[in-house]
């Protein structure tokens, strides 16, 4: 259940005046219940990179394999099977609930796959509780009676009943208030845990992506730059500010009392051990407590 | 009178069918005043009544009961609505949703055009608008093919050029990446020291407003709290369990107090940490 990428060139309205190249020699490999983080300017080419997962895009050169078969190879039946495998999750895709109740709309990925009314609805029930919703409460709504976050929850809900291994999100907590967000990030952090899913998670929040991920991918004008773990990743600070990233305040802070403190680690970018970093160089370890 | 915005004993209910049973108040008996050149930040869970209220400056609804004063128009007086609307600007959180036109300039020109301004003024404001915002080497581009900080930039030219006596940012930096975010906070921040706007800015980015004049803080409809950035995020228990956050560096102070170290808690900015740190070497 991994996905490779091999040489993946994109090029947008190829050989028309408005020709444009999004991504350039893209080559990785994400390896099965890997929770990554990928992050990059505006236009870097994040969204471009993700629709070629799951084939909504294809690639213009370069090839993409999914548990080692190409994903091109055998056209619409592999591709019909692969998008069910590969769940994408859309930036604001509360925009796309359409139906009259969150059940059915939840229920419309399950039923396009022709499974039986039986299993449809046990995995409409199991989805919208995996997102946090009481399924008994919202399930006969209409998902535009929602809060912005519960129909948020919903439209994930909808591609997780399509039983996904890998599940990709294109930054789910835009415009969410700091519980939603909180909430929405816990949820997809179970998910990866309880169900060993593959999880790349697009944000453009330095915190959360350092507090979830295992590896990050950095993109800069549709190249990788960097594919490591947080911590190598953020402590290169000013190669991602000059890509128009950023860190973690507390990465930033960590970096400047390095200054007066030589011992301290600036490798660091959670709020948690940041504490314990203070308290064991700058507060030798608990002696200033009076 | 220097209170550019009032808004007085306001309620708001939105309009619901009669078989419907009747929601909570959107807003419930709102006092609010804002002086001229102040930077004010808005804060609130999603469904707090945030921009309930900034839709209610702009007079794009109008209040169930109370009154709202612009520049001394009460956005209830239809003969006023216009010029209610150009002394309240507003910027929207999706900048491909406020931008119209299909070269920079011109969509600058689209709301000075709706007022009716004189065309050589309007290529002035423009020029103007543009060089504020330091976008003018920008003005012949295409708006969808700028970053989605420049887009922000762009908007906030269209506004400017409307000549604004505030304007109400309503989360302008929820969909940009770190550098769009900068950019657009650090063209805010000018607009108020530098030009004296006044600034409405409504955000779930704590950070951004370790530097407001005040801040106000909305729970179901309501002034939950209200004061400087200091007295406001030093109530981090309340604001937590309201479903908020506290800038980092206010969370980190807090962090370490509870380890009973001796951390001030009104520690807002990065650069007061590490002063505040490095005594203890």
């Amino acid at each position: 259940m991994s996905i490779q990428v091999i040489n993946l060139e994109h090029i947008y309205s190829k050989g028309s005046p408005f020709e444009y190249k999004a991504l350039t020699n893209i080559n990785l490999t994400t390896i099965k219940g890997e929770f990554v983080g990928l992050i990059g300017h505006t236009g870097s080419g994040k969204s471009t990179l993700i629709q070629h997962f799951n084939g909504l895009l294809k690639p213009t050169s370069g090839t993409i394999l999914y548990d080692g078969i190409d994903i091109f190879a055998n056209k619409k039946k592999s591709l019909k099977d692969l998008r069910r495998k590969v769940g994408l999750v859309f930036q604001y895709p509360e925009y796309q609930l359409f139906e009259e109740t969150v059940a059915k709309d939840v229920a419309y990925g399950p039923g396009n796959l022709g499974y039986d009314q039986e299993k449809i609805e046990s995995l409409v029930r199991e989805s919208i509780e995996l997102v946090g919703l009481d399924y008994d409460e919202i399930a006969e709504k209409s998902p535009f009676e929602l809060s912005g976050g519960q129909m948020r929850r919903v439209a994930i809900a909808g591609v997780l009943a399509m039983e996904p291994e890998v599940l990709i999100l294109d930054e789910p907590t835009a415009g969410l208030d700091p519980r939603g967000r909180d909430e929405i990030l816990g949820q997809i952090k179970n998910l990866h845990k309880k169900r060993k899913m593959t999880v790349i998670l697009v944000s453009h929040s330095m915190e959360d992506i350092g507090r979830l991920v295992d590896k990050i991918i950095v993109m800069a004008k549709g190249e990788i730059v960097v594919y490591d773990t947080p911590a190598k990743v953020f402590s290169q600070v000013k190669k991602l500010e000059a890509i128009g990233l950023a860190v973690p305040e507390v990465t930033y802070l960590l970096h400047r009392l390095k200054e007066t403190y030589p011992e301290i680690r600036d490798d660091i970018y959670t709020m948690e051990e940041a504490v314990v970093e203070i308290e064991r160089v700058v507060f030798k370890g608990g002696q200033h407590v009076h | 009178m220097d209170h550019i915005i009032e808004v007085r004993n306001v309620t708001y209910q939105y309009p619901s069918l009669e078989n419907e049973k009747k929601e909570q108040p959107a807003l419930s008996n709102i006092n609010l005043s804002i002086q001229r050149g102040e930077f004010v930040g808005i804060i609130g869970h999603n469904g707090s009544g945030k921009s309930t209220l900034s839709k209610l400056l702009n007079a794009i609804i109008l209040p169930t009961e109370g009154d709202i004063i612009i520049n001394g128009m009460n956005t209830k007086d239809p003969d006023k609505l216009w010029k209610v609307r150009q002394s309240a600007g507003m910027v929207f959180q999706n900048p491909d949703n406020q931008l119209v036109a299909t070269v920079v300039e011109e969509d600058i020109a689209f709301g000075p055009e709706n007022l009716g301004v004189p065309t050589d003024e309007i290529w002035e404001r423009i020029d103007r608008a543009l060089k504020t915002v330091d976008m003018t080497d920008f003005r012949k581009k295409k708006p969808h093919l700028l970053s989605g900080g420049q887009k922000q930039r762009v908007a906030i030219a269209g506004i400017l050029a409307m000549e604004p006596e505030c304007i109400v940012f309503d989360e302008p930096t929820a969909m940009l990446d770190p550098a769009g975010r900068r950019e657009v906070m650090n063209t805010i921040k000018m607009l108020n020291r530098e030009k004296n706007m006044t600034v409405l800015h409504i955000t779930h980015y704590m950070g951004e407003l370790v530097d407001a004049d005040r801040i106000i803080v909305l729970d179901e409809g309501r002034i939950l709290l209200e004061g400087t950035p200091d007295e406001v995020f030093t109530q981090i228990d309340l604001l937590k369990s309201k479903g908020l956050d506290v800038p980092a560096m206010m969370e980190l102070a807090h962090q370490l107090s509870l380890r009973g170290y001796p951390v001030p808690q009104s520690v807002l900015h990065i650069k007061d940490m590490v002063t505040t740190l490095c005594q203890f070497k």
